[in-house]
Parts: C-alpha cells; structure tokens; sequence
C-alpha cells in the first residue's frame, strides 16, 4: 500500500537530486535548467499527493499554476541560452563568471 | 533742528558718507567720493560745535537719550543711546575736527593710489564708529564702538594689502586687540554681572551700594569686585591704548598710510582706552589696587617706549613711539585720579600729535615715500610751511611753555607730584625723566628731518616717479600741495593756543564735573587748583620747575648731538652696546611675543592639525573605516566567484543554516 510517506520522500528525492544538479553540474547550462524544472516538478508531486490525501482539490490547482509557469520559463530560460550562446559561443557553466567581484 | 536729530546725525552723516563712496564707487567717482565724506564729517563737525555751543551757552545740560532698544533680554536693555555732557562734546568736536583735517589732507596724500575710494570709505566709517564709542550711554554700544574702530584700524593698517609687512602688522594689530578685548569684555560680563544693568547710569548709580563686594574666581580666594571689573576694563583699554606690554602693535601698525597713523594711530582711536577709563571713573575711584596698577603701567609705558624713540630711524616710528609714550602720561594721570588732566591731554595731544604725524606724511610724498631719516636731512628750505608746523607740534609735543602741550603735560606731572597714591614716587621720577626723553627724540627727529645737511642726492634724467634706491631722489624735494599744507596749519592753530585757553575751564573750572567723579580723597586737581592763578602765570611759573629745564636739557643734548656732533651718537651707541641693542629691539618685546605666542600658537596648532586632525580623526576614524571596509571586502571577495553553483551552494547552506535554527528554537 502507498502512503503519503512514500510520495514524500520520492518529492523529497526529487528534489534533493534536482539541487545537487544545480551547484554539481559545472559543464552545461541545459542542464541548469533541466534541474529547474525537476525542482518545480518535485514540488508538484507535494502538492499532488497533499490534495490526494486530505481530499483538497486546491493543491492540484496549484500545480497547473506551477506547470504553467514552468513552461514559461523553459521558454525563457531557452531564449536566453540561445542569445547567450550566440554572444559567448558556449555555454559551459564554469565559464560564465561574469558575476565574479 | 531737535536735539535729538542732531544727535543721530552726527555719527550718522559719516556712516552714509561711508556707504555711498564704499559702495557706490563707480557713481560717485574718486572726486565725488571725497566730497560726500568730507561733507559729512564737516557736517556732524559743525553739528559737534554746534552742540558745544549749547551746552556753553548753557541751554543743555547733561542729555540722556535712548535712540533705539534693539533687544530686551531677562530686564536687560540692549540700547542704542546717546550721553551727551561735556566729556562727550569735547571728545566729539576732538574727533571731528582732527578726522576732517585728515580727510583733507588724504587728497593730496592719496592722490595717486588706485585705493583712494576705499581709503575714504574707511576713514568716513571709522569717524562714525569713533563717534558711536565716545556717544555712547551704555557699555554694549561702547563695545561696539570698541570693536568697530578696531576693525577699520586693521583695514586701514592693511590698506596696501599688497605689502606682506602691512597684512603681518594688521594681523598683529588684531590679535594683540583680541588681548586686550578680552579682559574688556570681562570686565563688562562682570559688570552685567554684578549691576544687571548695562547702561552708564544705572551702574554709577549703584556702584557706591557694592563698595564692599567680593568674588571669588579661582577656588577660594576673594578678589575686591570693584578692583576686578576695574583691572579688566583696563586691560581693554591697555589693548586699545597700547599700553606696555601690550603695546606691541601700535609701532607696526605705522605700515598703514600716513593720514590713518595721524587719525586712528595718534588722535582718536588709541585715545579711546583713556576716554573709557575717565568715563569708568565711578568705578575706578571706588579701587585703590586698580588706579595704582592704571598709574604703574602707564608710568611704564611712558618712559620706556620714550626711550625706544629715541633709537628709530623711520619718522613715523619715531612719532609712533613718541605717542606711546605720551598714551603713558595719559594713563598715569587716570591712575592719580586727575582724570580730567588725561583727557586734557587727550585732547592737546591729539591735535599736535596729529599734527606732527601729518607733517611726518609731508615729508614722506616729498621724499617719493622715503621714510627713513637717515635719508633726509636739510628739508627745511624745501618745505619751510611743514619745517614750521613740525617746529610748533615738536614744541607743542615737548611741552613748551605756554604751547598746548605743556599745560596739560605740566598739569599731570604735578598731579602726580601730590598724588598719595601707592607708588606715585616711581611714578614721579618716571614723567619727569619722560620730559627729557619726549625733548630728546622729538628734537632728534626735527634736525634729522628739516635741519643740518642733506642725505639724499638728487640723480638727473630719471623718471620722476621711478623707484630709486634709498638716498636718491629724481627732483629736489618740494613743499606739499595745499590740501596737505592747510591742515597743517590749521591744526598748528591749536597746538599752541588750546592749552593756553582751555585749561582753566577743563582742569579747574568744573567743565568736566558731571562726567567724572573723583572721591574725596584723591581730589589732586582739586588740590592742584589752589596753585593756579591763571594759564599765563603757570607758563610763566614753569621757568623755575624741573619739567622746563629737563625739557631744555633735552633739547640742548639733542641739538649738541644730531645737529653739531652726529659723531656721539655712534660712539654712544658703541660704547654701551648692549643698551642699544635692547631699545632697538623694542626690548625684545616683539620677538618674545613673535616667539613664545604666535610661533607657541601655531606649533600648537600644527600639532592639533597632525596629530588630531591628520592623525586621529582623518586617519583613524574616516580613513580608518573606509581602511576596516576596504579590508573586510578583500577577504569576502574571495567568496564571490560568479559561479552559479557557488551561489547556489550557500543558497542551501543558508536554507538548511535557517531550518536548523528553527528547529532547533520551535
């Protein structure tokens, strides 16, 4: 039988994997934002399994919200890639230091 | 036209007069300018007679009007007001007629300077701030009457302000003022203090009721209140009078033009620390310790600046000197409390000194502004009308029988003759030896200048106003244009007659009475006036006292000297020369102050400067933390690396950091 444990830790998993991504990835920038989504994605699967289990429909609301709003930023965060490849001709993240004081 | 108007008008006219040729320089035009000021100062000149007039005609008695309250603070009165008694229009008329001699003869003195407006813009606003001193009914208008003088004397003082030796010696004027100014505004603070009350009659009034008072300043010990207010007021009027040891400015401040020594350095303004004390008289009289201190400095004053006359070689110095020494006969009367015989004198002096000192100015613009004596010589048949006037001030000056400087000179000796006081005797000894140094140097100067033979060449086919070394002329010396030449007679008319005609009004008929109050006991003038039987038969009695014939000897020594035997002065000089090293030294006045107070001052103020500012406050505190900021930066930097997942790994770190404390408090 699945719990609401069991969703928990698999949201939690995901997003432990998905921050790891983020400052253990030095090579691209893809995957950046593939971590990104992973991470909104992960907070999805919270809300789904709160709705399922305490019989609220607003958390799945919320995650309509949260897949809107992540489709939008996948198509922001690959024109931004684009014009910053065509700028810098790469997009290897230990590069892009520019923010360095 | 009122009483009052006239009153107003009379400091008024030369304020205006001021402003319009000072501010409206470009209207009014250089001949303009000295019309509308010496308009004005013959205006509140006629109206000062005018005002004489009355008071002998007797139709004004003692006035006291109040003009304007500016303030009232705590039942304090803060006045602009008027005294008008008989010390107050003779002072009035003695500045107005001496500052319209002045005024006319800066046209021709001045003729040439790119300056001529200022100066009589100046002048014009010191006759005002002159009249505003001796005008006054209360001492917060006397301060500023105080203050204002000084502050026009170190304009005038600094009027080349081109020259670095006129702004050293209007600084120095200023700063040795500021001494002096000091204790006078204590003594007023302590008058304020005591009597709450800044005005003339209230504090007279009163001050017999605090005879007895005492305060106490440091710790335990009680100073007589009356012997303190008194020393402090004195002390302003050794700055403003030039009183030893406060006398170091006066001689500098002979940098500024000729017509301003005569005016403010001779006549009025160094004047005005006597005018004050005789005006103090109820306050003075009431302390014996501060009327012998008053006697004891001015006693200094005359006999050791005399001395130091005699050893200058700069004409106007030597007058210079000449007035100290003369301010000290005035300052020794006021200690014996012969009050009205410094004033006497006051005035006398005013007028020959002016004179002599404007006579000083002829001859500089006939030597093309040479003024060292030794450079003169023989001038008497260049310019016989200022060799003439010279002779009648240098007489007048040397105290002359039947000359003005002699009644007024013999009348403060013999007043300290029969003074009580505590330390008359020195005093005595001191004005006698005075006449003989006052003889010495004023005859030296008169035979340097006008007589024996002549030390300057005259060098053909050079420009005229071209600047030569010293001892070379481009013309023959000739005499002064008349603006310069008038004044000089007309000031030569008093110089011999006022003593003759208004010493017995002044000094024995009572003119003065209502200004000034002598206590019973020190009554010398009224004593002195048993002996006098008339102003010619004193003259006449002269021939048989000390004065005259250490007056004779003087002269006699000086012409035997500079006019017969120059050889003794340089083997005097030779043989004693540790005395003339320290008379030409100014006894080293000048270089201790020079030393110890302006050098101690600004080590000092260098110190703050490195030390303090420099050091502590800009390197340590605004240095100092942009240096701890700067430090502190350079080592966070280290942490910013631009990275993205540098950032996001503190990121985390924060979040767990702030979930850890949250858990662990909740």
């Amino acid at each position: 039988m699945l719990t609401l444990a069991h969703f928990l830790t698999l949201g939690a998993i995901l997003f432990s994997l998905s921050v790891a991504g983020i400052f253990l990835n030095r090579k691209n920038v893809i995957i950046l934002l593939m971590c990104i989504e992973l991470m909104l994605l992960s907070v999805n699967m919270n809300f789904v399994a709160f709705s399922r289990f305490l019989g609220n429909l607003d958390g799945q609301v919320f995650v309509f919200f949260i897949l809107t709003v992540a489709a939008a930023e996948a198509a922001i965060g690959l024109a931004i890639l684009v014009v910053l490849f065509r700028n810098r001709d790469t997009i290897n993240v230990s590069e892009l230091d520019d923010l360095k004081g | 036209m009122s009483l009052r108007t006239m009153l107003i008008l009379i400091p008024l006219l030369p304020l205006i007069g001021s402003v319009l040729s000072g501010l409206g320089r470009k209207q009014v035009g250089r001949a303009g300018s000295h019309w509308i000021t010496i308009l004005a100062v013959a205006g509140s000149c006629a109206l000062s007679f005018a005002v004489l007039k009355m008071q002998l005609d007797g139709r004004i008695g003692t006035e006291n009007l109040s003009i304007y309250t500016w303030m009232v603070s705590d039942g304090v009165h803060f006045e602009v007001g008027f005294l008008i008694d008989h010390l107050t229009t003779l002072m009035m008329c003695v500045v107005t007629f001496v500052s319209l001699m002045v005024h006319i003869y800066t046209i021709g003195y001045m003729r040439d300077d790119p300056g001529y407006q200022r100066f009589f813009s100046y002048i014009n606003l010191f006759t005002f701030s002159m009249l505003m001193l001796v005008m006054s009914n209360n001492f917060m208008q006397l301060f500023f009457g105080w203050e204002a003088v000084g502050l026009v004397s170190y304009l005038l003082i600094g009027f080349w302000f081109k020259k670095e030796s006129a702004i050293f010696a209007n600084l120095k004027a200023f700063l040795v003022n500021r001494v002096g100014d000091f204790g006078f505004l204590l003594g007023i603070a302590a008058i304020l203090m005591a009597f709450g009350s800044l005005d003339y009659a209230t504090v007279f009034e009163a001050a017999p009721g605090k005879a007895g008072e005492t305060i106490s300043i440091f710790g335990g010990s009680n100073w007589s209140l009356m012997t303190f207010i008194c020393v402090c007021l004195f002390i302003g009027a050794m700055g403003k009078s030039a009183q030893a040891p406060l006398h170091v400015w006066l001689p500098d401040s002979m940098e500024g033009p000729t017509p301003i020594s005569a005016l403010i350095h001779a006549a009025t303004m160094v004047t005005a620390g006597i005018f004050m004390v005789a005006r103090m008289s109820p306050l003075f009289e009431m302390s014996d310790a501060a009327l012998s201190f008053v006697m004891l400095i001015g006693a200094i004053t005359a006999v050791s600046m005399g001395l130091i006359g005699i050893v200058q070689n700069d004409i106007k110095r030597v007058v210079a000197y000449s007035t100290l020494s003369q301010l000290g006969y005035m300052t020794v009367a006021l200690g014996v409390s012969a009050y009205s015989a410094a004033i006497f004198h006051l005035m006398t002096h005013a007028f020959f000194k002016a004179l002599l000192f404007l006579g000083a100015g002829s001859v500089i613009i006939a030597l093309h502004h040479q003024q060292d004596m030794r450079y003169m010589g023989g001038l008497r048949k260049y310019m016989p009308v200022t060799w003439l006037t010279a002779w009648v001030g240098t007489l007048a000056l040397v105290g002359f029988p039947f000359f003005a400087g002699f009644y007024s000179k013999d009348a403060i000796i013999e007043a300290v003759h029969l003074s009580a006081r505590w330390g008359s005797g020195v005093a005595y000894q001191a004005v006698l030896v005075g006449v003989l140094i006052t003889a010495l140097y004023s005859f030296r100067l008169l035979y340097l200048a006008f007589h024996g033979g002549e030390r300057f060449k005259v060098v053909d086919g050079v420009d005229p106003h071209a600047h030569l070394p010293d001892g070379q002329l481009a013309h023959k010396p000739h005499e002064s244009p008349l603006v310069v030449t008038i004044p000089l007679i007309l000031l030569a008319i008093p110089s011999v007659l006022i003593g003759w005609y208004t010493i017995e009004p002044v000094l024995f008929g009572g003119w003065l009475e209502d200004s000034i109050h002598v206590a019973e006991k020190n009554d010398v003038l009224g004593e002195l006036a048993h002996h006098f039987h008339g102003a010619t038969a004193m003259a006449l009695h002269a021939v048989q006292a000390a004065p005259f014939w250490l007056m004779l000897s003087g002269f006699a020594i000086a012409t035997a000297i500079y006019l017969f035997r120059p050889a003794i002065a340089s083997r005097v000089r030779n043989r004693v020369p540790i005395l003339y090293r320290l008379l030409d030294n100014k006894y080293y006045f000048d270089a201790f102050y020079q030393k110890v107070f302006a050098e101690g001052a600004f080590k000092f103020g260098q110190g703050l400067w490195n030390r303090a500012d420099a050091g502590l406050i800009d390197g340590w505190l605004v240095n100092g933390s942009a240096r701890a900021v700067n430090w502190v930066a350079s080592r966070v930097r280290q942490w910013q690396t631009g990275f993205l997942y540098d950032y996001a790994f503190a990121m985390i770190l924060g979040l767990i950091a702030i979930l850890g404390v949250w858990v662990v408090l909740y």
